[in-house]
């Protein structure tokens, strides 16, 4: 396939996000599909941040090590990332600041003769590129007008004196498709748990899953919804429990170090049989760990988190497509069973930038509501082990949740029967919920379907196990569903499969531990776990040599 | 309406939660009378014997965990803003392990009612100290004397911009009814410090009766004042103490916006609208 690549790098605060975030949207006006992976130290000014785009003809969604244009903002770029740049590759810099060849653009003397506000350099940059690679101008423009609302004319301005000094590189294939919008992982979770009639989200802020806090923020208004940050996140959770309990669709987000505190109110969830999403976007490490990376490290903690046994529904999505589509369907699904779900992200899919294309239709699933007759009781018999729900305010409902172990009615028991059947009674809605998950595409394959080799990986390492799996002729196999784990499906996937390879961003293999408790093997783990996703040359190198 | 259930009741006789139990139900048996539905109460408890209360009275309740009994009731109050939200909290509950919540909630002036259990022991882990028991106080974990003071809960809630603080004793029937009562009507966040006779680990019956007293001609405006009456019993040193509304002030209460959504359709095309933006 016909593709681009490229860098772009500074100083933390120079706008480098932005900037590829623009070069991402322009690629996408140009019909082409592009990804964007960002990579910033947790650092407010200074340090190194950059970003790397790659579009193509088709669906892209991972970055490769070589790109075709640098661009550099300070010396630094280039000294770190010059080894990318591809043969015929070129380079466009701040000639102001960084020494050497490609296209000079001198953003500072554009700045000032323009007089516009410096916040505007990287705009001369993004003009340089887009000249380097025969876009038409009226696109560039067209893009900025949508992108970049503050500054618009001077921003404007120093793009085209950036467009104006540079020089034609290359030519992007001309598709001719339809323009995608780009979005970030995170602003897809939004979208879906939109879509599904989320009522209210409560977070307190912690990167990567920050940003579904703020775009909810400034959403809350033209969606009628309410967002809230209260003190911590025990209180977080304990807020969406008590809004739920009211009757209410809420979601929570957060990251591991705040799951931690919100696992007690998670089993709280479980006991008392309240609905209650969490989106969990992993990073590196325990405790603080690599706050602005990315991991797949917090699967089996996601798995077990909370004292006590309940079912929950866990699943990761792989794409940005996927994340609205499971955002929605987890909500769907614990507001029918009645019980905690995860929606289990990370990083690199939550601030990756996307084409978005098309997302599935979900299954309809409504909650089992009371019908209104006779006396009512929380957790009063109902079928597959869900009971009839109602909320405080409804007319002649009594609405009883408790912590403790409770009777039909809510009200506090140590008998032991009627402990043992309310534990069943949870068990049961467990097993009902993966008969009912049967019907959700639980597990996504790619690659060549009967290929010797597979290789089983999960979450945002999709895109670049399928393309890896394409150029290699392997077969991908990737539960999307975690909990309740869909064994029949993943194993007809790998049926015949000599080879198990797992492909994790973690140090010990977690699915592939998830996997053998249910009779699978995988032979060997090819892991990462530097908070960087794998790029697509890394990975072919890594599975020549266990593939072979 | 009876307002209570057919769940045994377990407490000690003689222990300081019936007489909040029975309060309570009188207030709720007045407001209903008044044209407010049964339905509409919603009781919040945390972890602790006051806790059951929660089993006790026939009303909609969340028996909750230990300390988080007032982010329920937030939740509560933010889903649906109609209900009538009281959350009853032990002294361990509510200035131990919730104590970063009960600060926000008074912070946050939500239209909350906490009745606090407070009888400066915890009762069903067998009699350790709390946050308000006296210095010297022997329990469980502490066998030689604790060597800290008490925190003031009455001067913390005013500091903390809570817009009604008020304290009653359990031996105090009348008294404990009519401050709940006004708990419950004030607009914005509520609290109550029940002085709670607790018969079997911390019984200061006697202590009490010596000591209490109803204040007058107090300035419930005047929150320099309140603060003075409230300093003069620390709950551990001997002194009088003061029972009855020491501030209330009328302020903007709920300051989320409630939660709600638009209509399925223009969901969908706002949705459609920005995806379009982001092109
Ligand atoms: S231990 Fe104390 S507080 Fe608990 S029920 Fe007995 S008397 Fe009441």
């Amino acid at each position: 396939m016909e593709e681009i690549s490229i860098l772009i790098g500074g100083r933390a605060g120079e706008g480098i996000n932005i900037a590829g975030t623009v070069i991402t949207r322009i690629l996408s006006a140009c019909g082409l599909r592009a990804y964007m992976y960002y990579d910033y130290p947790s650092l407010i000014k200074g340090g190194h941040n950059f970003s790397v785009i790659r579009a193509a003809e088709e669906e892209v969604r991972c970055h490769r090590e070589k790109v075709d244009f640098l661009l550099a903002m300070d010396q630094e770029t280039v000294r770190r990332h010059a080894g990318r740049l591809r043969e015929g590759g070129e380079v466009i810099r701040d000639a102001g600041v960084v020494k050497g060849d490609g296209i000079g653009v001198d953003l500072d003397t554009i700045v000032t003769e323009e007089r516009a506000p410096p916040i505007t350099r990287n705009s001369a940059i993004i003009g340089a590129f887009c000249k380097a690679c025969g876009i038409p101008w009226t696109t560039v423009e067209e893009v900025f007008a949508r992108a970049v609302p503050k500054e618009q004319e001077a921003n404007l301005r120093v793009a085209r004196r950036g467009y104006d000094v540079s020089r034609e590189v290359l030519r992007l294939p001309a598709t001719g498709r339809k323009p995608l919008p780009t979005i970030t992982g995170n602003d897809a979770v939004a979208l879906g748990l939109l879509d599904a009639g989320m009522e209210g989200y409560v977070a307190y802020p912690m990167t990567p899953s920050s940003s579904i806090l703020h775009t909810l923020a400034g959403l809350a208004d033209r969606f009628g919804i309410s967002v809230v940050h209260p003190e911590n996140e025990i209180a977080v959770m304990l807020t969406a429990l008590g809004a739920a309990y009211a009757g209410r669709r809420v979601a929570v987000g957060t990251s591991g170090g705040g799951f931690c505190l919100m696992t007690e109110g998670f089993s709280l969830a479980g006991m008392a049989e309240i609905p209650v999403l969490v989106v969990l976007a992993q990073r590196p490490g325990p405790s603080t760990g690599v706050p602005t990376y990315s991991a797949q490290g917090d699967l089996l903690f996601a798995l077990s988190a909370g004292q006590g046994e309940f079912p929950r529904i866990v699943a990761a999505p792989g794409t940005p497509e996927e994340a609205w589509y499971w955002a929605g369907a987890l909500m769907d699904l614990a507001w029918h069973f009645q019980t905690p779900a995860i929606l289990l992200t990370d990083k690199n899919l939550g601030e990756g930038i996307f084409s978005f294309g098309e997302t599935e239709k979900r299954p309809a699933l409504e909650s089992s509501l009371w019908d209104g007759t006779g006396e009512y009781g929380r957790y009063g018999a109902g079928t597959g082990g869900v009971s009839p729900i109602a909320f405080p305010g409804i007319a002649g409902a009594m609405v009883k949740v408790n912590s403790y172990a409770h009777d039909e009615a809510g009200i506090t028991t140590e008998d032991g029967a009627i402990v043992a059947r309310m534990a069943e009674k949870l068990q049961e809605k467990g097993t009902t919920a993966a008969r009912v998950l049967e019907g959700y595409p639980c597990v996504t394959t790619a690659g060549d379907p009967g290929a010797e080799t597979a290789l089983l990986c999960w979450g945002s390492t999709a895109g670049v196990c399928t393309e890896v799996a394409e150029s290699l002729g392997l077969r991908v196999v990737r539960p999307v569903v975690l909990s309740p784990f869909p064994e029949a499906q993943v194993k007809a996937a790998l049926a015949g499969a000599g080879r198990i390879v797992a492909v994790e961003e973690n140090v010990t293999g977690q699915l592939a531990r998830l996997v053998s408790a249910h009779g699978i093997k995988a032979d060997v783990v090819v892991g990462k776990y530097d908070g960087r996703p794998f790029a697509l040359e890394e990975l072919e190198r890594r599975l020549q040599g266990v593939t072979a | 309406m009876t307002w209570i259930t057919r769940a045994k009741n377990t407490w000690c006789p003689g222990c300081g939660n019936f007489a909040i139990e029975h309060a309570l139900k009188d207030v709720l048996t007045d407001l209903a009378e008044e044209g407010r539905r049964a339905e509409d109460f919603v009781l919040v408890s945390g972890i602790g014997c006051h806790a059951k209360i929660a089993d006790y009275l026939a009303v909609n309740s969340f028996y909750a965990i230990h300390g988080r009994t007032l982010p329920v009731a937030a939740g509560i109050k933010l889903a649906n803003p109609g209900l009538t939200v009281i959350a009853c909290a032990g002294d361990g509950d509510a200035y131990a392990e919730g104590l970063d919540h009960l600060v926000f909630a008074a912070k946050r002036n939500q239209d909350i009612t906490v009745i606090i259990h407070d009888n400066r022991v915890y009762g069903l882990t067998t009699g350790q100290y709390t946050p308000t028991s006296y210095e010297g106080f022997r329990g469980r974990s502490t066998p030689g004397g604790i060597r800290e003071r008490p925190i003031n809960p009455v001067a913390l809630m005013l500091a903390s911009g809570a817009t009604f603080v008020a304290r009653t004793y359990t031996r105090k029937r009348d008294h404990l009814r009519e401050v709940l009562t006004a708990a419950v009507l004030h607009r914005g966040f509520s609290f109550v410090d029940v002085l709670q006779v607790c018969a079997t680990y911390n019984n200061l019956t006697e202590y009490y009766d010596d000591r209490v007293y109803l204040l007058e001609g107090h300035d419930t405006a005047d929150l320099t004042g309140a603060m003075g009456k409230a300093r003069e019993w620390d709950y551990s040193t001997d002194a009088p103490i003061a029972l009855g509304i020491f501030y209330e002030e009328e302020a903007p209460a709920n300051p989320w916006t409630a939660m709600g959504g638009i209509g399925k359709d223009e969901r969908e095309r706002t949705i459609r609208t920005i995806l379009k933006e982001k092109t």
